[in-house]
């Protein structure tokens, strides 16, 4: 079912922990779809990222896509992080099967919603940038309490 | 030593070697058509009916109420269809549970579409069917009950005699999908009011692709087939020959072994249980305590997703199997753990896990140590931990 790098960044994931006082953290996902990722980066002052970790709580495309996007975007700008997308995370794991290309996707908004907390805590722009879907909590109460 | 720990004899079992036996000089020796004139012929048509007898014997029926099939999909499949399209006139209501198999459930869903209600009675938290719900749900026109006499994922098993009496006071007929409790339990369909039954033979250390229907003799059911006279031309087409003679050889089998099978599984079962219970913390049983499957475990838990369990599990040789919503295919976890009321993330985190004949004490235990640690390791990348430690309670 999954390629021989799913399962190697399943079974060894990279990066995975937290960073305390870390300049972004992103948590993106539902647990009520079985799926939440959360980043944290480090960033320095040149707009690099440091340093990566990651928490997954899903199926093992989803820890192989949050283990391969940190990797991916590991000493890269931020700029460069931002080009990353779902597609360039599931072609260096060579693919996914099509019911889990949704976790793909999910790697790409955790490292967005991550970007996204850097940018506020630092009063930046960043282009291309939009507001993460705060959806992690469930009901619907929970989410119109957010606008 | 196998070089694997298999545990989803839910799923399907190994074909016992005596039923395998039974079934090969059918293939190579005596592969006459039974319909054939004959001798050879007479030979395969003379093991179908031995099958069909030892069958009509474990359940206290008859041999004319035994319907061979192609398993148990196709058994509910006709039971219910066949069921509603004869009484038809009679009335349109349909009364099932939430917890059925999908091949009731998608079946009652098909019959809703083509003019038919259908009433799924809810169950309690440990999955046991609410008896005052399904007698409420009882309408002047309503025509069939179907209650699955075990459940396939949590292994509750129904008061099947308290539902076949309401049905029968009633007058209303009574299906079961008994293919989890055939063989593990005993079943008398007349003590227990049941009008018909559907079994499979995989599930019972027979082979796969052929199960049967009971149905009452008196009970009014079309043809699933058409096309010949086989099988009182209910279900037309040349027999399985092989497969009945193999559905009947581990009937046999399940029936002789059954009391100290099911008491030697009973025991694993719930030193399985205990050892997880006391072991592995934050972890939900499910399914009810006493009135269960001998051969089912199902925990569920917190904070890890099942099929990253079972990937993990599969890497340590270990056979299991989830009601995570990743091994579905579809978005939501199973029908079952959320009837019983588990929150979605918990239901993702479930594993079954299902005994057999060939399960050993130190097998569990490997089972045990290999859950412990993945467990361990699946929490520490969890967020949903990290955040559950961090608040201390919630979660």
């Amino acid at each position: 079912m999954y390629s021989e790098k799913v399962m190697d960044h399943f079974q060894n994931p990279r990066n995975v922990g937290e960073i305390a006082d870390a300049s972004g953290v992103g948590t993106v996902g539902n647990a009520k779809c079985g799926d939440i990722m959360r980043i944290y980066l480090d960033i320095d002052d040149n707009q690099v990222i440091r340093d990566v970790k990651f928490k997954t709580f899903g199926c093992g495309a989803a820890v192989a896509t949050s283990s391969m996007a940190t990797e991916l975007v590991k000493g890269r700008t931020v700029e460069e992080a931002m080009q990353i997308t779902n597609q360039a995370v599931m072609e260096a794991l060579d693919g996914l099967p099509p019911v889990k290309v949704h976790c793909s996707l999910l790697a790409e908004e955790a490292i967005h919603a991550a970007l996204w907390d850097y940018a506020q805590k630092n009063n930046i722009t960043i282009a291309g940038l939009e507001k993460p879907k705060s959806d992690i909590h469930e009901g619907v109460e929970e989410e119109e309490d957010e606008y | 030593m196998k070089s694997y720990i298999y545990l989803d004899n839910a799923a399907t079992t190994k074909t016992a070697q005596e039923v395998v036996d039974a079934m090969l000089p059918y293939f190579t020796e005596y592969y006459g058509n039974p319909s054939s004139i004959y001798s050879l012929g007479a030979k395969s048509k003379e093991a179908v009916t031995d099958a069909r007898e030892v069958i009509a014997r474990s359940l206290g029926a008859q041999t004319n109420e035994i319907y061979f099939t192609a398993g148990g999909s196709e058994a509910d499949n006709w039971a219910l269809k066949a069921a509603a399209e004869a009484y038809r006139e009679k009335g349109r209501h349909i009364i099932t549970s939430c917890i059925e198999h999908h091949a009731v459930l998608h079946t009652c869903d098909y019959l809703e579409k083509n003019g038919f209600a259908v009433t799924r009675v809810g169950v309690d938290e440990n999955g046991i069917v609410k008896l005052d719900e399904l007698e409420k749900a009882i309408r002047e026109d309503t025509i069939l009950i179907s209650i699955m006499f075990a459940n396939n994922e949590i292994g509750t098993i129904q008061p099947i005699r308290e539902i076949g009496e309401i049905a029968s006071r009633r007058g209303i007929l009574f299906h079961t999908d008994a293919v989890q409790a055939y063989g593990q339990l005993p079943i008398d369909v007349d003590a227990y009011h049941i009008d018909m039954l559907s079994a499979s033979g995989h599930k019972l250390n027979g082979p796969k692709g052929v199960g049967f229907l009971y149905i009452r003799k008196g009970v009014r059911i079309r043809s699933f087939v058409h096309g010949g006279q086989q099988e009182r031309a209910r279900r037309a087409g040349t027999e399985n020959v092989t497969g009945i003679v193999g559905m009947g050889a581990a009937a046999g089998r399940a029936m002789r072994i059954m009391a100290e099978k099911a008491q030697r599984e009973t025991a694993l079962r719930d030193y399985l249980i205990g050892r997880i219970e006391s072991e592995v913390p934050y972890c939900r049983l499910n399914g009810h305590r006493e009135k269960r499957l001998p051969n089912n475990v199902n925990f569920s838990f917190r904070f890890v997703e099942g099929e990253s369990l079972l990937i993990m599990l599969d890497g340590k040789g270990i056979c299991a199997s989830s009601g995570s919503a990743c091994t579905s295919g579809s978005l939501d976890p199973s029908h079952v753990l959320l009837a019983i009321g588990l929150p979605h993330e918990t239901a993702h985190g479930s594993l079954r896990l299902t005994l057999g004949g060939e399960t050993t004490k130190e097998e569990l235990d490997a089972v045990v140590e290999a859950v412990k640690e993945i467990v361990e390791k699946l929490r520490a990348m969890s967020p949903l931990y990290e955040d559950f430690v961090k608040t201390g309670s919630r979660g």
